[in-house]
């Protein structure tokens, strides 16, 4: 289950995140960003990284509530 | 395969991917250059400063670069401490978009190809081998053979993954930033100023770099991990409040920057990594430009070597060079960074404070270091064989 969340309206195509991403799981365009949910391990790297509060980190019973 | 074919490959058009490219072209490779932004030099993710000398060699500087001419740094310390070391030299503030367009034009000039808005997503694999990129333009794929491929991808150095190198930044080595251009401040043109301390910027700085005309580039670098409780753009708006808070905001622009040691592959058969992406990065100021330009021409011409010979393992002399004149250096910036981005508030008032007793002669970058560093002799003495103090 993807318990990250992106904000694209808030990203600013950075990078940050793909450099400390250690499954290469996050496709960055020039101004797309997408992850790749079936190498993505939740290991919330990217949450940490992101300059500008890009991502949201849900917990696994929060994630299912809003599911 | 039917299609394009080019001896050289490289991702990416910043300043190290220029620079190969320019190089390589110089050195008689056919050389395809590809970048993902659709305008070369935007948007800028950099504070853009720079001294004269690291530059001068690597380039004939041409004066619609410079934004501001630096004399002075001033270093601030928690309490508002303000030392100024003698540089003993002077600096520049670039103007980066101007900066990177020029040096894509030279690369041009040199005889390479340069493309915008071309996305590469993945290396072409035939027996074994990497024989070429697969990129996007305007929404189709595309895919285009090389012989040699450079990863200059920047902080996100995908290529380098793809051919089997961990190019990940450890969340602890990645300065994560977040910046403005401000217009309308009273800012001294010929000084760089740099604020230290847990309020500010931990285990980081934040930098106050003139522009000229009242213009600034302001921005915070602090580490991952650091990041964890509070991200970079919240400190830069805190500061931006308190120190200049009527200022026009031109620009806000987020970036990362590698601060590790160079990784320990950049060259792996016919994949050569320059720059951010090979993590040239001098890790104790976070200044990547002229590192990445003096790899991407060491790159360029062992590559062109490579070409010339249709041998590969001339392309080693890249990697060589690299460590004859770099490698130490890099490994004692990191070690440096890392105690100096340790230390408390206290430390470092302590520091300013015994730093400005010195007399002025002695309050040289290297003087502030040593009184910062005089509990760790160890590192001191590395320092002085390093860099020949």
């Amino acid at each position: 289950m993807l318990l990250v969340e992106i904000r694209p309206d808030t990203c600013d195509f950075c990078g940050c995140c793909v450099g400390v991403c250690p499954e290469d799981a996050i496709e960055l365009r020039e101004a797309r960003i997408d992850i790749i949910e079936e190498r993505c391990t939740n290991c919330a790297k990217c949450v940490w990284a992101c300059p500008f509060e890009v991502f949201l980190f849900h917990t696994p019973a929060r994630k299912e509530r809003v599911e | 395969m039917s299609g394009e074919a080019y001896d050289v490959i490289v991702v990416g058009a910043g300043p190290a991917g220029s620079t190969v490219a320019r190089w390589a072209a110089l050195g008689g490779a056919s050389v395809l250059v590809l970048e993902k932004d659709r305008d070369i030099g935007m948007p800028v993710r950099c504070g853009e400063a720079v001294s004269n000398r690291s530059l001068e060699t690597i380039v004939d500087i041409d004066s619609r670069w410079i934004a501001a001419t630096i004399r002075r740094f001033r270093l601030v310390s928690p309490s508002g401490h303000v030392v100024e070391p003698d540089l003993g030299g002077y600096g520049y503030v670039l103007e980066r978009r101007l900066f990177d367009y020029d040096l894509a034009r030279l690369a041009g000039e040199a005889g390479a190809e340069v493309r915008t808005k071309c996305y590469v997503s993945g290396l072409l694999e035939s027996d074994g081998a990497w024989t070429g990129v697969r990129y996007e333009y305007n929404g189709r794929e595309q895919v285009v053979r090389g012989r040699i491929i450079v990863g200059a991808d920047g902080v996100e150095s995908r290529v380098g993954k793809w051919a089997g190198i961990d190019t990940t930044t450890h969340l602890r080595d990645m300065e994560t930033c977040a910046q403005v251009t401000i217009a309308g401040a009273d800012i001294a043109d010929d000084a760089c100023e740099f604020h230290f301390g847990n309020d500010v910027a931990p285990t980081g700085y934040l930098w106050v770099f003139p522009k000229g005309k009242g213009k600034a580039n302001v921005g915070v670098g602090i580490s991952g991990m650091a990041s964890k409780r509070k991200h970079a753009l919240r400190y830069l708006e805190d500061f931006l409040k308190r120190r200049y808070p009527r200022a026009s905001v031109l620009s806000t622009i987020a970036g990362g920057v590698p601060c590790a040691p160079t990784l320990d592959t950049i060259v792996q058969r016919n994949i050569v990594l320059v720059g951010d992406a090979a993590h040239q990065v001098n890790p104790m100021t976070g200044g990547g430009i002229t590192s990445g330009m003096v790899a991407g021409k060491l790159a360029g011409e062992a590559i062109a070597a490579t070409v010339r010979a249709d041998d590969l393992t001339t392309l080693r002399n890249y990697e060589k060079q690299w460590r004859k004149h770099q490698g130490n250096r890099h490994r004692t910036y990191h070690r440096m960074k890392t105690a100096v981005y340790g230390f408390s508030d206290e430390a470092l008032d302590d520091i300013a404070a015994r730093v400005l007793q010195l007399p002025p002669d002695k309050r040289s970058i290297w003087g502030v270091f040593k009184v910062a560093l005089r509990h760790q002799p160890g590192l001191v003495w590395e320092m002085v064989r390093t860099f020949g103090l």
